[in-house]
């Protein structure tokens, strides 16, 4: 039994990766980056509510963003889709930068609305429009200029093939999409999010108003659906973030805490706000 | 993430003791409850050795169905918690540690009663030898097995690094008490018997030793989220 | 105890109200009903209350409608869409929208004075179905701009904030969504205040409507390029509510009855009026669900 150096027994302030021999399957890349978040400040008048903010979201994995409430992870999400310049008295500081083509979302040039074309948005509260189920996954599409009929049939079928909905409903496309479950009526939402296939899919606590079994399946086809996006989701839930996210984000106070592998976050989170949140002592 | 400044040492150990509340808290002094009682065990079961004490053998022996009962009892808390409560964190490696601590502090009882049964027998015949490495490695261990307990209850992981070394130590004692007793029943036949009893007693209390180191290793683990178990070993992976 | 007895109260003073609208349609029925027949419905009002009719009376009422929907509708609508949708939130826009509620109480002879200042003298449209229709126009405006911001206020903004998030323009969701889903409350708007409009006095009289006209304004189809004609918008008017007027003050019972006849009339457009928005509203309303 050869002795184990002394060195390696003080407690490291840092949190180490376990010095496992890698073996050779396991590749040792770092995964792309899809979103690049640097410096963030965000106003909502004179009121500061995300403070230097700085993350870098890997492409096609799940980001989880957790946090108690107040802590700004809404906000943070609602930046990348500029869904704050809709009201007035909000100021962005810092770059985000999006891939593919390096643009920077808050740049003094950038349209928000060629932003939300490359972003899809899920909300808390499942919200299709008071029309048919075709027409509520179609309408992405029509805003982006596609207007004939097969195209359309076919990016409809598509989307609602990858929301696991299809089967359900292709039988009635032309109904209308409040005729569907709450379940049922997110997952037409996440189809209408995803039919323009946009770099970015934001989730903000989309099952937190759904039964467990169709939280479930919401979390399945999340997981079918970042092999090909990359997903940012919100949640108040962290066994929800626990079972489906790459990377989890803590956040206290408009500042982002901690940011890791998520596997390493609940098991062994390098600051102590992180450890009190996810123990539930407070928030 | 840059971290400005450390957390200070007193408050570090303060929030940590905060989470032993409720269930925890309970795991908690149930494990204490499980070392003490092994220590006991492995103290009375020296004693039985070195004193001649039948009665004692029989006392080591007895109490060993207290320490399966709280074996049971722990796994039971932590089967219980992990399901009502998906505990992350610290909580989430206590279970794990936890669990198999008290699995360690088990076979330590048991190592305790293999060397009340043998001393039963080696009373039969008059001594072979003054006992003084077995006693002294018998010192050892229960050393560690103290160190392991204080490093749990106090939060102090960086204990374990001494207890590591004295299992080495209590190895090398083996090894070289092996060495003498095989050259006793070399040079005497007649003493095989108690010689061989004499290395058995010899090995359970090196056994005990591993799962002392063992046990330690755990705490580590529980207290800095970094696994030390059988590095050197996989270390040599290519 | 008291539900029961309020309710009970409450239906009484129901019943009362409807029993109100009651009398009046049989009172207006039992003195003129007889006298409408399509003689009457046909001629040109005379000195002898047997011969008089209500054509150009309710020739007048419907253009006069027709000018007045044209000129409230869209700018009300329009102007709803703007205050609600794109207007920023601030100190004067509240003010504005105070303002414009206040409007809707200013009372209505107030409009004719107006309109007679700026419409038939300033602007020389003369005493004409264009300043008649022009100054119902701005007298029902505030309706349908209020029945347009409170329809647009109704939409949940979850249905906004996903059309935006789609990367719609504001003119888009407006466009796509807004308005489709607040059709239904707009109809209403709409038809409360032609409702309003029909019935109003003061303001024609103000103006300079006729009471007695023996003729219809030009035809606005012609047999001649370019086919149609503006010739009938500064054209004398007259209107019913005017025409009921004047044959009330006239002594003679036979002219009441004319009076009666005609209000039977108006009250038949208005009530048809009403019908029509509660049928609008309620196909729009069908598919809306929150």
């Amino acid at each position: 039994m050869s002795t184990v150096p002394v060195s390696q027994l003080v407690e490291p302030s840092v949190s180490v990766k376990p010095k496992l021999a890698p073996s050779p399957a396991v590749a040792a890349d770092p995964a792309p980056i899809k979103v690049s978040i640097q410096n963030l400040n965000f106003f909502y008048g004179t009121h500061q509510v995300l403070r230097n903010v700085s993350l870098d979201v890997p492409a096609d994995q799940v980001t989880a963003l957790i946090g108690p409430s107040g802590c700004g992870k809404t906000t943070l999400l609602r930046c990348l889709n500029r869904m704050h310049d809709l009201y007035p008295g909000n100021r962005y500081e810092g770059t985000i930068t999006l891939q593919p083509g390096n643009t920077d979302i808050l740049g003094p040039g950038m349209d928000p609305i060629q932003v939300r074309m490359r972003c899809g948005m899920v909300f808390q509260k499942p919200n299709p429009f008071p029309k048919s189920i075709y027409e509520n996954v179609a309408y992405g599409l029509r805003l982006q200029g596609m207007n004939r009929r097969r195209e359309l049939d076919e990016r409809v079928e598509k989307a609602l093939r990858e929301a696991a909905l299809w089967e359900e409903v292709k039988s009635r496309l032309h109904q209308l999409a409040h005729n569907l479950s709450g379940g049922q009526q997110q997952r037409l939402c996440i189809a209408r999010a995803i039919a323009t296939d946009p770099d970015l899919v934001l989730f903000d606590e989309p099952t937190s108003a759904l039964d467990p079994i169709a939280t479930s399946k919401i979390e399945e086809l999340i997981v079918e659906l970042k092999k090909r996006v990359t997903v940012i989701i919100v949640t108040h839930n962290l066994q929800q973030a626990g079972r489906i996210s790459n990377m989890t984000a803590f956040m206290y106070l408009g500042e982002l805490i901690e940011f890791g592998e998520t596997n390493r976050v609940f098991t062994n989170p390098s600051k102590p706000q992180t450890e009190d949140y996810i123990s539930g002592r407070f928030g | 993430m840059s971290q400005p400044t450390l957390e200070p040492q007193e408050e570090k150990l303060d929030r940590i003791r905060g989470y032993f509340r409720g269930e925890l808290l309970t795991l908690r002094e149930t494990l204490l409850r499980m070392a003490s009682l092994a220590h006991q065990n492995l103290n009375m079961a020296l004693e039985s050795l070195v004193e001649r004490n039948a009665k004692k053998a029989q006392q080591v022996i007895q109490a060993d169905l207290e320490m399966d009962r709280l074996e049971v009892e722990v796994d039971e808390m932590v089967t219980h918690f992990m399901a009502t409560q998906a505990p992350m964190a610290l909580a989430c490696r206590l279970m794990l540690s936890g669990s198999k601590i008290s699995s360690d502090l088990e076979r330590i009882a048991d190592q305790a009663v293999s060397i009340g049964r043998r001393s039963l027998i080696l009373l039969d015949e008059p001594p072979l030898k003054p006992l003084i490495d077995i006693p002294r490695m018998a010192q050892h261990v229960l050393a560690m097995i103290k160190a392991a307990t204080d490093a749990f209850v106090e939060i102090a992981p960086e204990k374990c690094a001494d207890i590591i070394r004295m299992d080495v130590e209590v190895d090398n004692v083996n090894r070289q008490l092996e060495r003498e007793l095989t050259s006793f029943m070399v040079e005497n036949p007649k003493t095989i018997n108690r010689a061989l009893n004499l290395m058995l007693v010899a090995r359970f209390f090196e056994r005990a030793a591993d799962h002392a180191k063992n046990i330690s290793e755990l705490v580590f683990y529980l207290y800095t989220g970094k696994d030390i178990r059988h590095e050197a070993e996989l270390s040599k992976t290519p | 105890m008291l539900d029961r007895w309020f309710g009970r109260i409450g239906m009484l003073l129901t019943l009362a109200t409807l029993g109100v609208l009651a009398v009046l349609l049989l009172n207006l029925a039992m003195n003129g009903l007889a006298r409408i027949d399509w003689q009457f419905l046909t001629t040109f009002p005379s000195r002898r209350a047997a011969e008089a009719g209500i054509l150009s009376a309710w020739a007048g009422t419907l253009l006069l409608m027709f000018v007045t929907a044209v000129v409230a509708i869209p700018f009300g609508i329009a102007a709803g869409i703007y205050l609600e949708e794109y207007a920023p939130k601030n100190r004067w826009t509240d003010l504005i929208e105070i303002n414009i509620a206040n409007l809707a109480g200013v009372p209505s002879i107030l409009y004719g004075l107006m309109a007679l200042g700026l419409f038939v003298y300033y602007f020389q449209f003369g005493q004409s179905i264009l300043s008649g229709g022009l100054a119902l126009a701005c007298l029902v405006l505030p309706i349908v701009i209020v029945a347009t911001r409170e329809s647009l206020r109704s939409i949940p903004s979850t249905i906004r904030e996903a059309a935006f998030a789609l990367g719609a323009t504001r003119w888009q969701a407006v466009w796509h969504h807004l308005l489709p889903y607040s059709t239904g409350g707009i109809a209403t708007g709409v038809i409360l205040a032609m409702s309003r409009a029909i019935g109003e006095s003061a303001p024609l009289i103000t103006i300079g409507a006729l009471t007695f006209i023996a003729f219809l304004p030009p035809a606005a189809i012609t047999s001649t390029p370019p086919f149609l004609s503006v010739e009938w918008l500064f054209s004398p008017f007259s209107a019913l509510p005017i025409q009921m007027f004047n044959w009330v003050s006239r002594p003679g019972e036979q002219f009441h009855a004319n009076a009666a006849a005609a209000g039977l009339v108006l009250m038949v457009i208005t009530l048809s009026m009403n019908g029509a928005a509660i049928l609008i509203r309620s196909r729009a309303q069908r598919n809306i669900k929150w």
